[in-house]
């Protein structure tokens, strides 16, 4: 009788470890939420007084995008360093199929939400920016989630939500950035680490 | 067969990675799936590299499925 159950067990096992991507670690999630809220506490810092009404062209907006990339550079490289160290530990290999799969689909929304931003900003909707980043960085995790663990399906539903609420309430988009990329990845990080990472 | 059925197509290596089985053991058991008529093989040239890329076909979902339904029969029987 565990024969049988064991042949089920080790089809379905076969069937998701040749479509999911199960090294993307918890930890660097963590980490990523920690970086934006440090990066948010800092922009705060820098435009102080002026918060809603620096412009572009000032020292302070470019420091604010250059502490904008570094958030950005930092996440990935430790979801990269902490994802194959994760893979090494399950004996996977870090770039194959489904982990191509994965970058592909996250990447698609992800960079339409970027270019979308971008043209926002060019005709002066700034207000929408936060919300529409938030947005569509949760559909791109909704869209990935598919091909890797599943919670992060509920972190990119949580970030939606949270940008369509922002896009209710402009004027507040530092707070709901640092509310979206920074809380709820260390809360969804930290559920992911507890359940899969812990175990070993 | 589990690959195959959740998956367009899978190719040689991918199969030898995701299995852990040597090249000889893959070949053997995917020519006896072959001559059931449960999977098509192809072989093409990326390049100038040789690649063989395997799918299941109808039958086979037919075949799997009917397989996975016993099991949950021995299953509940239990």
């Amino acid at each position: 009788m565990e024969n049988y159950l064991k042949d089920i067990q080790d089809i379905k096992k076969m069937m998701d470890r040749s479509t999911q991507f199960i090294s993307l670690s918890g930890l660097s999630g963590i980490m990523a939420g920690m970086y934006a809220l440090a990066g948010a506490y800092a922009v705060r810092v820098i435009t102080g007084e002026k918060y809603k009404k620096i412009t572009l062209e000032s020292t302070e907006f470019k420091m604010c995008l250059a502490i904008l990339a570094g958030i950005f550079i930092l996440s990935i490289s430790t979801a990269f360093i902490l994802s194959s160290i994760k893979a090494k530990k399950h004996g996977e290999t870090l770039w194959n199929n489904t982990s191509k799969r994965l970058v592909a689909n996250f990447m698609i929304p992800l960079s339409t939400g970027g270019i979308f931003a971008l043209l926002l900003i060019n005709s002066h909707h700034y207000g929408l920016i936060a919300p529409v980043t938030l947005i569509f960085y949760g559909l791109a995790c909704i869209n990935a989630s598919k091909y890797t663990l599943r919670d992060v399906r509920y972190l990119g539903l949580t970030i939606t939500v949270i940008g369509l609420v922002a896009t209710y309430a402009i004027g507040y988009g530092l707070e709901f950035w640092a509310l979206g990329f920074g809380v709820c990845h260390i809360v969804y990080g930290s559920m992911m680490y507890f359940k899969y990472d812990r175990k070993q | 067969m589990s690959i195959l059925m959740v998956n367009e197509y899978a190719d040689f290596n991918t199969l030898k990675e995701l299995l852990g089985v040597t090249d000889g053991n893959l070949a053997s058991h995917t020519k006896a799936l072959e001559n059931e008529q449960y999977i098509i093989i192809e072989k093409q040239f990326i390049g100038k590299k040789p690649n063989t890329r395997y799918m299941v076909t109808k039958d086979g979902r037919k075949a799997f499925k009917d397989h996975i339904d016993a099991l949950e029969k021995l299953i509940q029987k239990s």
